[in-house]
């Protein structure tokens, strides 16, 4: 099975730091609509950011929702990690639960900013775990 | 006071058709679409509950929020304000102006809680604290101070650290008396401030890190040892300060693992890693879950045992919901 990850992240590079302190590589969707559009070729897990901060929409950036608006990636996408901020209360992590209600996937982790050292070894590990069991 | 504070020298009819970093149009329709007023929270219906309080919680009570409208009249009269000149770009200008009015109304809002809940001697009372208690006014000159310096990425740390720590061992209280099923509309009331506060202190980090970006090796080394001395200085002070208000209640140390754990999250927002370890950011859950219902182990597959995690309702959708 792979193990292939897909991240979304803006200039502010919070979730493109956490990507690299994870270690794992993976794609990074284009910032821009001009960009050439990414396309999934295997199951892969979705990391991204929460925008908004509020309850009403706009949490899921628009370059995740171009992505998963291709009918093929949404089909292949296997799980969710959203990062956040606890300070947006009930919207923390936000993306991820809306994400994962519409690709009937899970939310397999939320973290804020980018990651603590502890965060990095719970993704890496839980990563793994999660992998084995869909093969 | 403000020998040192200056004003842009020159302004041009500022055009939102043209941006030159993304972010600033982002966060400034995030900030819009976040705004709110004290009057929209039901604040009189707090009115019971304020009267469970014993003397000594209400005193206290009183307190935390005079030290909290102090730092929202720092940042909303001085904070934002002196970011204003160094700013990159016109929309950055235009973002600080918005942040410095709605840290206004969040200095405004906790007076609204006083009038709603207390009398006008024993308001007067927690605003003559405020102006007497040492730590409290240590902790604004410390801030002030480097505001009116003169390098422009050293406000933006200090106004970052204002934003993202120092409000923490004020907010602690109404999370814990929400979580306590006290006080819940002040605590609504806070939660709003406190969403509004982690706007700020992503905006004004991402900006100080932009700012370092093209920065000699050497010069980002000075703002990194400036960055952790700062916090040094301030959490040191900081825990003063949590010991004056909270020993006589018992919660100093509930308190500093608030302070810890958002100490972290402030120097995550200029770039540096968290500094505390795991030990001592273990938040109290009920506070933690009474800032953020979702921040509990049983809303992902990765943490605890994964086993009680719950797939949510899949949602029936169609292609064109996807449709931006």
């Amino acid at each position: 099975m792979s193990s292939s990850l897909i991240y979304f992240s803006s200039v502010s590079g919070n979730t493109d730091r956490f990507m690299d302190k994870l270690g794992r590589g993976g794609d990074r969707l284009p910032l821009r609509k001009a960009d050439d559009p990414l396309r999934a070729t295997e199951p892969y897990v979705l990391v991204t950011p929460t925008y908004g901060g509020g309850v009403e929409g706009g949490a899921v950036p628009k370059q995740v929702i171009r992505f998963l608006n291709d009918p093929v990636n949404r089909s292949l996408i296997r799980g969710v990690i959203a990062a956040g901020n606890t300070n947006f209360g009930e919207a923390y992590g936000l993306a991820g639960d809306i994400i994962s209600s519409k690709c009937r996937v899970p939310v397999l982790y939320r973290f804020e900013l980018f990651g603590t050292a502890d965060d990095v070894d719970i993704v890496g590990q839980g990563l793994d775990a999660f992998w084995q069991r869909l093969s | 006071m403000i020998d040192k504070l200056k004003l842009v020298n020159h302004v041009e009819a500022i055009n939102w058709n043209r941006i030159e970093d993304d972010k600033d149009v982002e966060v400034w329709n995030r900030l819009v679409n976040n705004f709110w007023l004290p009057e929209k929270v039901p604040l009189s219906n707090d009115v019971q509950s304020w009267n469970t309080l014993t003397e000594q919680e209400k005193l206290l009570t009183m307190r935390v929020f005079t030290g909290l409208t102090l730092l929202d009249t720092i940042q909303g009269t001085v904070g934002a304000v002196s970011l204003i000149p160094d700013a990159l770009t016109p929309h950055e200008e235009a973002v600080y102006t918005n942040i410095a009015f709605m840290e206004s109304v969040h200095a405004k809002s906790y007076s609204s809680i006083f009038s709603t809940l207390a009398s006008t001697p024993e308001i007067d009372a927690a605003f003559r604290w405020s102006v007497e208690n040492e730590n409290l006014q240590k902790k604004a000159q410390i801030i002030m101070d480097y505001y009116q310096g003169d390098d422009p990425l050293k406000r933006k740390v200090a106004s970052t650290l204002l934003e993202s720590f120092l409000f923490y061992s004020g907010f602690y209280l109404p999370m814990y008396w929400s979580s306590h099923a006290k006080l819940t509309n002040t605590a609504d009331l806070i939660r709003l401030i406190i969403r509004d506060e982690a706007v700020h202190g992503y905006y004004i980090g991402y900006k100080f890190q932009k700012g370092l970006e093209n920065a000699s090796e050497e010069r980002k080394q000075e703002l990194k040892d400036y960055t952790f001395n700062l916090m040094f200085e301030l959490y040191e002070n900081e825990v003063q300060y949590t010991q004056d208000l909270y020993d006589g209640v018992g919660l100093t140390e509930d308190v500093k693992k608030f302070l810890h754990y958002n100490a972290n999250k402030a120097l995550m927002n200029l770039g540096y890693e968290a500094m505390f370890p795991k030990e001592t950011t273990d938040v109290n859950p009920a506070i933690l879950s009474a800032l953020s219902p979702n921040a509990d182990e049983n809303h992902d597959f990765f943490s605890g045992s994964g086993s009680s995690y719950v797939i949510g309702k899949a949602e029936a959708t169609e292609d064109d919901d996807w449709d931006f």
